[in-house]
Order: structure tokens, then C-alpha cells, then sequence
């Protein structure tokens, strides 16, 4: 056997990559992540598991007359002296395919608005990586949990996992950008013995010092407590409290199809009848704004773009560009649709390529229990589930409620409701919110395995379309 | 002729395990598995004629799972060297120390035999890597031009995902080479209308365990089960046309005769997620949900009616989730779920078909990936055609006041899967026995008894296709899995039947 050699660091690997290119551009993308995670169930753990892995993507680009080709190539865990071969079969592929429809220059070395947060790492730092010991007090902490829920006669169930990327980027035009993500969620699900009451709560974390399991545990007790009545309520139209992490599952799929070329094709919600976008409309009477913006705090996300294939939303020539906050929506109006530069110059809009997290703010400072207090009798809801889309003219979507869904009467939370099937559209739905409450960190059920970083402020929807009862619990 | 990938087999495999199990013995593991994995993908994506998407991505890696004193513990590595197996097997052993804390349940696997050295390769005729991307793009290119060449349409997406998997085990009484190759072509019309209003048309051809051979039409195109791609591009801009200009479904309830092309999916979720054993235990809880079909239910809940055969397995011919070892080198096999309409099984890995008694594993566990830890997966879950059944035509013939349902679009289940909801690619109205015309909007909302309950007649064998899908989630970390599901078509009485533009206004 030989001795253990460590693979050549990521930057290197870039280095040798742009220098094995014999085509007219090319960008190098190699990611190196690390994770870890935890399962439990039934207060007690089911899988577990860290792993590493090691990505270098090579987009080779060749420019003709007859057009410009990219070939892109993506392999893990290539060994030092395989660099090469995936330069070439990049190569290879570029003078293969058709002619690419979003090919652009690559851009060049930007300012200084593409670097790191100040005190951040800088391209030659060793790549950062997690480990199972981040989770060394949240586990000491879950398993005290795990006795209280026991003692108390609850069943946990949850997930918390935690990954570090780090994404370096470098270009035949000059460019070496450097991103490093960390990133983690932690979900518990509290259910009572019989299984028949479930409560379940979420949170996006960079780190998990700011995870507090006692204080999650304590809500989820809190919700289990409300379901200790039930009633039965039909199907129909219900004044609706969204809380932040329900207004996460239903806007991040509303960002998600805001695709400026699908737009443009006439296939969506914000197609404009007869041609072009809808761009200017008013899409609710509340002066709603939904942004993105790489610095926001405690949310922080790549601030250039990062594109490993091209597709309708992203384009690998556009590796590199800024990113500069986005208003997608801007006093209640739609504002942006997501743009390469290639869609921006078919629809004549700037550049607004997608970002790694999203914004809901109406300026409100109501708290959910504000908004409970205020209400007279309606719904509120703890989260969404299986959200499917059913009709992409209006943004149609269906899905469940799921893990407490609750009665207010006169302003107080009087009893768990059966869930429901709901099919409404978070567009439609924008028209029909009547408040927004204070914005927060929020981590979607349905969509934080891959859309951990948004903030949202509960809102109040008048005639939530609950289409059917479930008889799940 | 079809081999086993060169590359992946010069890897010294048997001796990384051999390395990492030792390692983990001797730190005091009393099981440890290895596996190793080399997964192609690629994919080709066209926008009205014009290259969107051509990636390649290649994925290599190891994994190491132990048990240490009844707790699991495991880890993962990219790089296939002695090294790093051995530093993955330490790995493994120090997370499952620091799991055990929060362990109560010891870890037991059931017995499986040992197999030896075996190896296993799927059934297929024209490896899709081993043909120029630029070939395959052209096809996409031909397959577009026709369409957009026709007035009536608009917008044509075209794409092409094509996956080799290569996995290596060996858990010291097993040690099994495989290879696997499936294939998905899509391609889809849209149409718009000068007022906005737009529909979509997308081919029913499903994704298959197969080569390029199942491209018909293409210079690769071969025997039996190919299919007729050129027939039914033909079709599709009438068809879209049609749904165009139909009109709005009546809300209401209706008798479906609901085609293998839409039903296959409506099995998978409401049934095939509803017999995987860890979701009725419970393990699914907080994520992909729980099962009605609960373990003391099984051998007298009443599912569907008494013409109700399925059955489970991971041997079908040219199944997605056909393999000859599952992940803990469980030899596959073939069972029943639900036998004359009453729940009769499960799908199993060896760590619940030991806790519960069942036995032997019927070898459903999978993992997407070397970095991920295998859990239960779904197995091809599939609906027995009768014997001498009805054709589609005899099914319609048989319907008053209907619809018939073809092609599967929009899918939701609740976390128990109890109530369902599903759109489609085509309505047609069935009046007296005849199709008379296309309906649109329209979306079929159930629960998973009651629909099964109402199917009064299940389709011969001349009906039966292989339906699947290369994306089912499932687990956290995330993992997808690719399964298929066979059925005929089948007769459903009196489902309620919602209107979509009424639903969202």
C-alpha cells in the first residue's frame, strides 16, 4: 500500500485545469463539501452519517463562425492526474454539440463587490470543513429531550444536518472567485403516545451555536397543548394565518417560477396576454416587497453567479457576474423575473440572475401571537406539504397541511382542526393577504432541504382555499 | 455487447473493502459493508430546436456502514483509494460512538445468504455512453423541428436523461459487481393562444431500464419494447390542438377509466409509499410521512376491491428499480403487497425485517449515491393485468357518463396517504360508451381506500405497460431513487372530479 497523500488543495486543481485548456475559453468550477447529519425517531437515533466529496466541473468553450459550443463536464473525486482528461472530454464535447443559445463573453474580473464578507477567507486559505462534532452540545441536548418528551409521553422525530461548500471559480478571462457556504437545518417533529396530535417546528442555522433544543422542544409542547381538543371543520374558504415557515413554502415556488424566458414564452403566471411580461402589474394591495440580496444578514449566499449547466434560469457563461440585491417584487408590484444575460437581452429587462435566498418584508411588527390576538375566527396553519403545481397559468398549486393546523376563536387558539388539501396559487394569494406581520428567519418544510436561507413575516389570507379533508394526522 | 464499465472495475475494489472491513473489525465493529459506486448521468436539453442543456456529470465515490455495539455508523469518501477506505471505516466507527448516546434501539440485521463473487448486468442493447452526445442532440433537433414546423405549435422542449450506475459491495459473504443503465426521453408542445391562455402536450413515453434502443425512430432503435417515438410526435400537435379548444370540465362525480400511463403513478403513491415498512414503523414521521397500512392491518385491511393483485419485486426485466443485489447483498426477488384487494405485505430491508419477525429482507435497500446510507426504497410496485381482462375499449364501452385519463402531470398525497389528488395529459369525456371529444382542467381528488374500493374492473394483459420515474424522494439526507410500476388500465366508479380554473379562482 502507499502512503496516504492528500489530493492536491482546490485551487490548484483550478490552476492546472485553466492551464490543460486548449480552447478558446474556459471555466473551472471545484467544489469541495463536507457534511454531517443525524436522524431520530421515536426518541431515538436511526441513521447518522458524515461524508466528503469533491467536485470539478470544466466548462471548455470554443467560438466559430458558426457559432459558439460549450461543453461541460462535471466528475468527483478526480484524482490529480485526471485533471486533465476531464479538460479534454469538456474539449471533447464542445466541438460535439450543437451551437449554445445563451453563449456570451465570459465576464471580467470584477470589482470588489464579488469578494467576501471583510475577515472571510481569501482564495489561497485552506478549505474550511464540518465535522460530527458540530453537533457535539446539540446532541447532548437532544438527548435530554429525548428523555423529557419520554417522561412527558411524546415521541421526537427529526433531522438535523449541517454541510460546508467551498466553491472556487476561475475563468480564462481572469477571473478567481472564491464562496464558502456553510449551511444547516435542524427539524423536530413532537408527536403525543397515540400518535394522534403532531407538532412540528424548523430552523436554518450556519453553525448550530444558535440552536436552542429546549426552547424548540418548549413550542412544540405549547402546540401539542392546543391540540389537546379537536373539531372538525369542512372544506371551504378560510380566513388563513400563515405562519413565516407556511409563507416559505408557498413563495420560494413562487421565486421559483419566475423565469424571465418562460415568461416570455407565454407559459407562466407572469406572461403578459398577447406577448412579454407582466412586469409592472400589481400583485397585491399590501406594499409587499420579495428580494434577495448575497449580504443579508444572518442569510448570506454566493455573490457572484454560479452556474453548473445552463438551463432555462442559468447559464454557464454568466460564471462570475455580481450579484447585486433584487427586488422581485417592489411595493406590492412585480418587479424582476429571474434573467441570464442572455433572457435579459431577449426581453430588453437588466440582468437579474437567481440567488440563494429570499426576502419577504411588508414592514409589519405584528408577531404571529399579535396576529392570533387580532383575529376574530380563522385558521392557522404550522406548514405546508407535498406542494405539487396544477394548473402554471395561474400558478395553480395543491398540497396538504400538516403537523397542526389550529382553530382561533376571539383571538385565542381554541382547538387542532383536521388538515386539509388546499390547491391555491401564492399569486392569487398575494392579492388576498390583508396583513403581513413582522419578518424573521423561517425555514420551509416543504423546500429548506435545498432553500434553507429566507425571512417571512406571518400574513393573514382571506378565503384560503381548503379543497378537501385529509384524514391523515 | 453490452460490459460491465472498464473503469469503474480497474479500481482494486475487492481490496478497498477488504482494507476498510478490516479496519472497522479490528476497531470492534461487528458488521461492516463497503460499497462503492460510479454513477454517469447525462443531460441534453433543447428549448425550440436550440441546445439549453448538455452536461456530463460522473460520480465516484465509497462508503463504509458499521454496527458497533447495535448502534449504526457511517461514512463516505471520494476518493477509491486504500487510505481513504480505511480512514471512512475509522470514520464510520467514530460516529456510530458518538450515536450511541442517543441510540436505544440495537442495530440487527436479518440473515441473508452469502452469494460469493456475483455479478449482475441490467438488460439493455446500446449503452447511452458509448454514443456521441452530438448524435444524440441531433435526434432531439429532428424531433423538435417537426413539431414547431406545424402551425398549431408554439414552444417545444426536448430532453434526454440517460444514467449508468456501477456498484460494488461486499460485506464479506457477498461481494457483487453490478451495472444498470435507464433512460428517460421527454418531449414536450405548448401552444398559445393570442388571449394568453396556453396548454401543454408531453409524450407518455416512460422512462425504462433500457439503451438507446428504446428510441424509436433513432439509428439505434431495436426489438421488442422499443418505442414508437415518430407516431407519437405525430400526434401531438392535433392532440394539443384539441385540448386547446375543449371545454371546462364540469365539476362533479364521474366513472374514470384511467389509463396505464396516469394510473402507474397514482400505484406509486398510494400504494407503493404506503407498503415501505419504515414509513408504517414510523421512521418517515417527520419527513416523507407515515402509512395508513399500518403492521397490525396487515392480512385483513380491505385496500381496494377484491380484483386488486400487486405485487412488489426488483427482478422485472427492464425495471428501474430491477437489480440483482439490493445494497445490504439481499439477492432480489419478487412478492405480493396486496392479494384479492387485502394488504399481504411489505417492502423490507434486514434491519426491519429482523425487528419485526418477517424474516428474510425482500432486498429493497438502495442508496442514490456513495455518499448516502442505503434505506428502504421503493421496489416495482406493480397492478396484476386479469386474466382474459377487458381491452381499454371493452373498459370504455362499459361507462355510462365518464372520463378517460391518460398520462400523468400534476401528483399530491397527504403524509398518511389517504388523500390524493392528480391532473393529467389528456381528458376525454365518455358519453354511452363512447370518447366524444376532449375535456380540460381537469383533476381527480380521492382517498386511497375509497379509489381502490370503487375499481369494478381491472384491464387484461394487452393493456399493461411499465410506467416509472427516475425521481422518487424520499429520506434525509434527500435521496432519489428510480422505480417502475405496471399496470393495465382499470374502471373506477364515481370519483369526484375537481375543476382547476375553479379551484384557483
Amino acid at each position: 500500500m502507499t502512503a496516504p497523500r492528500e489530493p492536491a488543495a482546490p485551487q490548484e486543481i483550478v490552476a492546472r485545469a485553466l492551464a490543460a485548456a486548449r480552447c478558446d475559453d474556459c471555466v473551472v468550477i471545484a467544489d469541495e463539501t463536507s457534511s454531517a447529519n443525524l436522524r431520530w425517531a421515536g426518541n431515538t437515533l436511526t441513521t447518522n452519517g458524515i461524508s466528503r466529496s469533491r467536485q470539478l466541473t470544466v466548462i471548455a468553450i470554443s467560438r466559430s463562425a458558426e457559432g459558439t459550443r460549450a461543453g461541460v463536464v462535471s466528475r468527483a473525486g478526480v484524482r490529480d492526474d485526471q485533471v486533465g482528461d476531464v479538460v479534454q472530454a469538456a474539449e471533447q464535447a464542445a466541438t460535439q454539440g450543437p451551437p449554445a443559445d445563451d453563449a456570451q463573453p465570459l465576464p471580467a474580473p470584477a470589482g470588489p463587490d464579488t469578494a467576501g464578507p471583510a475577515g472571510g477567507p481569501v482564495w489561497d486559505d485552506p478549505v474550511d470543513r464540518t465535522e460530527i462534532g458540530i453537533f457535539g452540545a446539540f446532541s447532548a441536548a437532544l438527548g435530554g429531550a429525548f428523555d423529557a418528551a419520554g417522561s412527558a409521553g411524546q415521541r421526537l422525530y427529526g433531522f438535523a444536518q449541517h454541510s460546508v461548500t467551498s466553491t472556487f471559480l476561475g475563468t480564462s478571462s481572469g477571473l478567481r472567485l472564491r464562496h464558502t457556504q456553510p449551511a444547516g437545518t435542524v427539524e423536530i417533529n413532537a408527536k403525543s403516545a397515540d400518535l394522534a396530535r403532531s407538532a412540528w417546528t424548523g430552523q436554518g442555522t450556519r453553525d448550530f451555536s444558535d440552536v436552542n433544543v429546549s426552547v424548540l422542544h418548549a413550542d412544540l409542547s405549547r402546540r401539542l397543548d392546543w391540540a389537546s381538543r379537536r373539531v372538525d371543520l369542512p372544506a371551504g374558504r378560510y380566513q388563513t394565518l400563515l405562519p413565516p415557515a407556511a409563507a416559505a413554502d408557498l413563495l420560494i415556488y413562487l421565486y421559483w417560477s419566475a423565469g424571465a424566458k418562460d415568461a416570455l414564452d407565454g407559459r407562466t403566471a407572469f406572461s403578459k396576454p398577447g406577448g412579454g411580461t407582466r412586469i409592472g402589474d400589481r400583485l397585491s394591495g399590501l406594499p409587499l416587497t420579495l428580494r434577495s440580496d448575497p449580504a443579508a444578514a444572518g442569510l448570506g449566499c454566493a455573490r457572484f453567479v454560479l452556474a453548473h449547466a445552463s438551463s432555462r434560469e442559468s447559464s454557464v457563461f454568466d460564471n462570475g457576474l455580481a450579484l447585486r440585491p433584487t427586488e422581485w417584487i417592489s411595493g406590492g408590484n412585480l418587479a424582476a423575473l429571474i434573467q441570464t444575460r442572455h433572457t435579459a437581452a431577449l426581453s430588453g429587462l437588466p440582468v437579474t440572475p437567481t440567488i440563494g435566498n429570499l426576502i419577504l418584508d411588508g414592514g409589519g411588527t405584528a408577531t404571529l401571537d399579535d396576529m392570533i390576538a387580532r383575529t376574530g375566527r380563522g385558521l392557522l396553519l404550522t406548514c405546508l406539504w407535498y406542494i405539487r403545481e396544477v394548473d402554471p397559468q395561474t400558478l395553480l398549486l395543491t398540497g396538504l397541511t400538516r403537523d397542526g393546523i389550529y382553530l382561533i376563536e376571539n383571538g385565542e387558539v381554541t382547538a387542532a382542526v383536521n388538515n386539509f388539501r388546499f390547491n391555491e396559487s401564492p399569486v392569487g394569494m398575494l392579492a388576498r393577504t390583508s396583513e403581513a406581520g413582522l419578518t424573521g428567519p423561517a425555514l420551509s418544510r416543504e423546500w429548506g432541504d435545498y432553500f434553507s436561507r429566507t425571512a417571512m413575516p406571518p400574513l393573514r389570507v382571506d378565503g384560503f382555499n381548503m379543497s378537501s379533508v385529509s384524514p391523515a394526522s | 455487447m453490452p460490459r460491465i464499465d472498464p473503469e469503474f472495475t480497474a479500481y482494486p475494489l475487492a481490496e478497498l473493502a477488504a482494507a476498510a472491513r478490516q479496519r472497522a473489525t479490528e476497531l470492534g465493529a461487528q458488521h461492516a459493508d463497503f460499497r462503492a459506486e460510479r454513477i454517469r448521468a447525462q443531460q441534453i436539453g433543447l428549448s425550440d430546436g436550440h441546445l439549453e442543456t448538455m452536461f456530463d456529470a460522473d460520480d465516484l465515490g465509497l462508503a463504509v456502514r458499521v454496527v458497533l455495539d447495535g448502534t449504526w455508523g457511517f461514512a463516505a469518501s471520494v476518493d477509491l483509494t486504500a487510505a481513504s477506505a480505511v480512514r471512512a471505516a475509522e470514520e464510520a466507527v467514530q460516529v456510530a460512538r458518538v450515536a450511541a448516546a442517543i441510540n436505544s434501539e440495537p442495530i440487527e440485521l436479518a440473515d441473508e445468504p452469502g452469494y460469493g463473487e456475483v455479478s449482475w448486468l441490467s438488460s439493455y442493447q446500446v449503452d447511452p455512453f458509448e454514443v456521441d452526445a452530438a448524435d444524440k442532440a441531433a435526434l432531439l433537433t429532428d424531433w423538435s423541428a417537426g413539431l414547431l414546423a406545424d402551425q398549431r405549435i408554439g414552444h417545444v422542449d426536448a430532453s434526454l436523461y440517460q444514467v449508468r450506475e456501477c456498484k460494488f459491495y461486499a460485506d464479506g459473504a457477498t461481494s457483487a459487481l453490478q451495472q444498470r443503465v435507464r433512460l428517460h426521453p421527454v418531449v414536450t408542445a405548448i401552444a398559445v393562444e393570442p388571449s394568453g391562455r396556453f396548454e401543454t402536450m408531453r409524450t407518455l413515453a416512460p422512462p425504462a431500464g433500457r439503451g438507446l434502443e428504446y428510441l424509436g425512430g433513432s439509428p439505434w432503435a431495436g426489438g421488442q419494447g422499443s418505442w414508437d417515438f415518430p407516431a407519437e410526435l405525430a400526434q401531438l400537435p392535433e392532440l394539443l390542438a384539441e385540448k386547446l379548444a375543449a371545454p371546462s370540465v364540469q365539476p362533479g362525480r364521474y366513472d374514470l377509466v384511467v389509463d396505464p400511463s396516469n394510473l402507474w403513478l397514482t400505484i406509486h403513491e398510494s400504494i407503493g409509499h404506503a407498503t415501505e415498512l419504515d414509513r408504517a414503523l414510523g421512521y418517515e414521521a417527520a419527513y416523507a410521512g407515515t402509512s395508513f397500512a399500518t403492521v397490525d392491518k396487515l392480512g385483513h385491511l380491505r385496500y381496494g376491491s377484491p380484483l386488486m393483485h400487486v405485487t412488489g419485486d426488483r427482478t422485472d426485466e427492464h425495471g428501474l428499480a430491477t437489480i440483482g443485489y439490493d445494497d445490504e447483498g439481499v439477492a432480489t426477488q419478487s412478492w405480493d403487497l396486496i392479494t384479492g384487494g387485502v394488504l399481504t405485505g411489505y417492502q423490507l430491508d434486514r434491519r426491519m425485517a429482523r425487528m419485526q419477525g418477517f424474516g428474510r429482507s425482500n432486498g429493497c435497500a438502495f442508496a442514490d449515491s456513495p455518499a448516502h446510507m442505503p434505506i428502504q426504497r421503493m421496489a416495482n410496485v406493480s397492478l396484476q393485468p386479469a386474466e382474459g381482462g377487458p381491452s381499454t375499449q371493452e373498459l370504455i364501452a362499459g361507462v355510462e357518463h365518464g372520463i378517460y385519463v391518460l398520462g400523468d402531470k400534476s401528483w399530491s398525497i397527504d403524509m398518511q396517504r389517504y388523500n390524493f389528488q392528480f391532473t393529467g395529459q389528456r381528458f376525454y369525456q365518455i358519453a354511452h360508451g363512447r370518447l366524444s371529444g376532449q375535456l380540460k382542467d381537469v383533476a381527480y381528488q380521492a382517498t386511497t381506500t375509497d379509489f381502490w374500493n370503487s375499481m369494478e374492473a381491472v384491464g387484461g394483459p394487452q393493456s399493461y405497460v411499465l410506467g416509472g420515474a427516475f425521481n422518487c424522494g424520499k429520506g434525509q439526507p434527500g435521496q432519489v431513487a428510480p422505480v417502475s410500476h405496471g399496470c393495465p388500465a382499470a374502471l373506477m366508479r364515481g370519483v369526484r372530479i375537481l375543476n382547476t380554473v375553479a379551484e384557483g379562482s
